[in-house]
């Protein structure tokens, strides 16, 4: 019988279920056949009118029916069907009861465009709209529904009832490395011995003028429009910014003794994780690398590995000439000369950057990829860069031998937290 | 493992000035401070008129943020100071992060042409979008943005203080800042974490935030009264406000020789689903969970004078006779995301002194004897129940 605990006498956490939503498609199985399959999920955005933009792809998810669209209101819709399969699949609790804390990574939230727009025409204002006249008609009480939908617990208050999860559910950001700290914080919670489960979501739905105006003002974003599918193009040399997408993840984090007593399935183990913060820049990783190297050494050392047991790597990869570079280097500080033997991928290449949801989204491929034994490709990949000399399992997929598991995330404002995952203790 | 945590430092500032001392001498004179002209008919706390140079030197970084997160990233300095860490690389290296935050200040002028164009852009949607699109690209900053998001406050404490061994942003209104307090607890009790900054800041003087909570009925207007008589005018009154906490595992902060404030003995919290008298209840069950509760002891309550959650707060209070109250938002306003750790802060300043400042309103009684144990409460306007103890040392 295997240990319960690690090798720092903590309780051993894995995941029993999980659940996906991605540009291509609601559930892990059309995600994973399309996924390895290397088909695109980008497309010309048909949500808003793109004149004067730069950049008018994305991975927007229109397939799931919303009306009317705001960035809270599809992250929820995003995060139903995701959690409802994680739940499922992990047969832990009851309809509307799941016995653990929510750990949600979502969106920023702010009130949009439209909801402005309504209540300037609302204010009656006939010239000159200000934000005086925006309060008048907020204080006329008619938009009473706006409160809610727009304060920043609204989409963690609805998942926690709609499940029945225990305790205050936690929203999270670390920008675009929300998700790994969604797990993150599961995974601290059951080796504290807090509680035996963890519900971990990421969801993102919030392409909208806005917010795609404020990436394209800081050239993040890939311009590279026709055709949209080969818009992002990670670690290639022609490689011209990330692509933004929508989706959501979901993960039951269980105690590995929690669920061997009752019998569940395990889909693998996380078996650890490392944070540490950039104090830089606030978009740009410091040069020297040494706080995503720090933290890669560190989730290791947290799964009481060292470099030479990971065997693969999902990159966080997002397709931007800074983060591919950065990245590159700092695996390769940390893995030495092996780097080039590591196969590493990138799903964003496919499903383009899910923003606040990737880290939980490339944490549910990358338990399918370790279940499977088989690496979904970097599509896109048509133009090698010398400075980046990895193996990025280009343009199709590859049966492998996988036992651990690097899953990154980088975020602005100096965030990085890796994820060490593993398959099953023999 | 469950191992002792001690607040070592803190990082105030709010309508009533900045730091410690300047708090206690202000609530003991019973000052409160707000203001009605700003911005009619809806009354806030600002901040008063000040520099941030003392705790953010260069201009530059200055520049970068917007007042929310200056507020944060000075309140977190004055926190640092606080605990003796600041400028120590070793420490601050290692050192855990958790902040509470909404989101940052909208240029509103540039939201306020876009409004005023957008029936003028033409009748259909597409023509509409591309006035939008148009608009936006042209009229913002491009590094707003990162005034904007909520996980920028974090990362500017970073990069100004060099706090970097974690970073994390919890959102969510007034749960957001109970949860940050209780899992930087949890961590350190477990030996996750030796030492942990964690806090929060609020911009009240912000016409979109007080759009937001108008949405709901919820801000404040015409008439002040202390938070306990807002029956007939309920609302709350957004204050400007930093607060930030250096929380600390006893050990380490012995093994570096520093002089604790108080110890941080529980932090407990729920989501209530706030049906009639929710509230009394989930405060009821959560105060059986806390240590016991001796009779040189005070309830330091965060009641933001929001109906129905300031009535039943105070319900589920006056069936603890034996304990006088103290509602700091009639003072400094609320916070939101940082009242709960403000509330943490100005009960440790309390129990250090071993002793309770005085009450503008009648409503709350005197307290003459020795103070040793402060419990903090935070209900949320809309969500979310927490309550903190704090105690005193020897």
């Amino acid at each position: 019988m295997a240990s319960m605990r690690d090798k720092a006498g903590r309780p051993i956490v894995v995941v029993t279920g999980s659940g996906l939503v991605t540009s291509l498609g609601v559930g892990k199985a059309d995600n994973w056949r399309r996924l390895t399959a290397g088909e695109s999920g980008i497309r010309e955005i048909t949500r808003f009118g793109t004149d004067m933009l730069k950049t008018k792809v994305a991975g927007t998810v229109d397939f799931i029916p919303l009306e009317p669209y705001s960035a809270p209101a599809l992250c929820e819709r995003l995060a139903e069907p995701a959690i409802e399969e994680a739940i499922a699949q992990s047969g832990l609790g009851s309809r509307g009861h799941f016995p653990g804390p929510l750990f949600l990574a979502v969106a920023p939230v702010e009130v949009e465009w439209p909801q402005r727009a309504a209540l300037a025409k609302g204010s009656g204002a006939n010239e000159a709209v200000s934000y005086e006249d925006l309060l008048r008609a907020a204080a006329s009480g008619r938009y009473r529904s706006y409160h809610e939908r727009f304060l920043f617990a609204s989409v963690g208050e609805t998942l926690a009832v709609k499940f029945g999860t225990t305790g205050s559910p936690i929203s999270l950001s670390t920008a675009c490395a929300s998700g790994a700290s969604a797990i993150q914080l599961g995974l601290e919670a059951i080796r504290r011995g807090e509680t035996d489960a963890a519900l971990c979501v990421a969801t993102d739905g919030s392409v909208n003028p806005e917010t795609l105006i404020r990436f394209s003002l800081l050239s993040a974003l890939s311009v590279q429009n026709d055709p949209p599918h080969a818009a992002a193009k990670p670690f290639a040399r022609n490689r011209d910014g990330f692509v933004m997408a929508e989706g959501a993840g979901a993960l039951v984090l269980e105690s590995y003794e929690a669920a061997v007593a009752r019998g569940a399935k395990i889909l693998g183990v996380v078996a650890g994780c490392g944070e540490l913060a950039d104090s830089f820049h606030r978009t740009r990783s410091s040069p020297d690398g040494k706080p995503i190297i720090g933290c890669i050494k560190s989730a290791i050392a947290d799964a009481g590995l060292v470099p030479d047991d990971i065997d693969y790597i999902n990159a966080h990869g997002t397709g931007t000439p800074e983060n591919d570079k950065m990245e590159c280097m700092c695996l390769s500080a940390v893995l030495g000369e092996r780097v080039k033997n590591v196969p590493i991928s990138s799903n964003k290449s496919m499903i383009g950057h899910t923003l606040s949801a990737a880290g939980a989204v490339e944490a549910v491929i990358t338990l399918m990829t370790l279940e499977h034994q088989r690496i979904p490709p970097t599509i896109n990949y048509q133009v090698p860069d010398p400075a980046i000399p990895l193996d990025v399992v280009p343009n199709t997929a590859r049966d492998a031998r996988i036992r651990n598991v690097i899953s990154n995330s980088f975020g602005f404002g100096g965030q990085n937290v890796s994820l060490v995952m593993a398959r099953e203790p023999a | 493992m469950k191992r002792e945590t001690w607040i070592t430092g803190i990082g105030i500032l709010s309508c009533l000035g900045e730091g410690g001392e300047s708090h206690w001498q202000a609530f003991t004179d019973g000052k409160i401070n707000f203001d009605k002209a700003g911005y009619p008919p809806y009354i806030v706390h600002p901040l008063p008129p000040m520099s941030f140079d003392a705790q953010i030197p260069k201009k530059g970084d200055q520049r970068q943020m917007e007042p929310w997160q200056r507020i944060g990233v000075y309140g977190a300095g004055l926190a640092l100071d606080s605990a003796g860490v600041k400028g120590n690389p070793d420490i601050l290296g290692r050192m855990d992060m958790i902040v509470a935050a909404g989101g940052g200040e909208r240029d509103l002028a540039v939201d306020g042409a876009i409004l005023s164009g957008l029936p003028k852009a033409g009748a259909n949607p597409r023509d509409q979008d591309r006035f939008l699109n148009e608009r936006l690209m042209s009229g913002l900053r491009p590094t707003l943005f990162l005034a904007q998001l909520s996980n920028l406050l974090a990362g500017n404490i970073s990069i100004v203080h060099g706090v970097t061994g974690s970073s994390r942003t919890f959102m969510g209104e007034e749960s957001a800042g109970v949860d940050a307090v209780r899992i930087a607890l949890a961590r350190i009790a477990a030996g996750q974490s030796d030492i942990t900054l964690v806090g929060g800041a609020q911009n009240a003087e912000r016409k979109e935030m007080l759009m937001l909570y108008e949405f709901g009925s919820f801000a404040l207007k015409d008439a002040f009264h202390p938070v306990w008589e807002r029956a007939a005018h309920p609302g709350f009154a957004l204050g400007s406000m930093g607060a930030f906490l250096v929380l600390e595992a006893s050990e380490h902060a012995r093994g570096r020789s520093a002089k604790p404030l108080a110890r941080l003995a529980a932090v407990v919290n729920a989501r209530s689903d706030r049906k009639p008298d929710a509230i009394a209840a989930t405060l009821a069950k959560l105060w059986a969970t806390l240590p016991a509760i001796g009779p040189d002891s005070a309830v330091i309550s965060g009641a933001t004078g929001a109906a129905p959650a300031t009535a039943e707060e105070r319900a589920f209070l006056d069936t603890h006779t034996d304990i006088v109250v103290r509602a700091t938002g009639t003072h400094i306003g609320h916070g939101v995301e940082p009242q709960f750790a403000m509330n943490i802060a100005l009960a440790a300043l309390a129990v250090e002194r071993g002793t309770l400042f005085p009450s503008r309103d009648p409503s709350e009684r005197t307290m003459t004897g020795a103070l040793t144990q402060a419990v903090v409460t935070g209900v949320g306007h809309w969500r979310g129940e927490g309550l903190a103890l704090v105690e005193a040392f020897g």
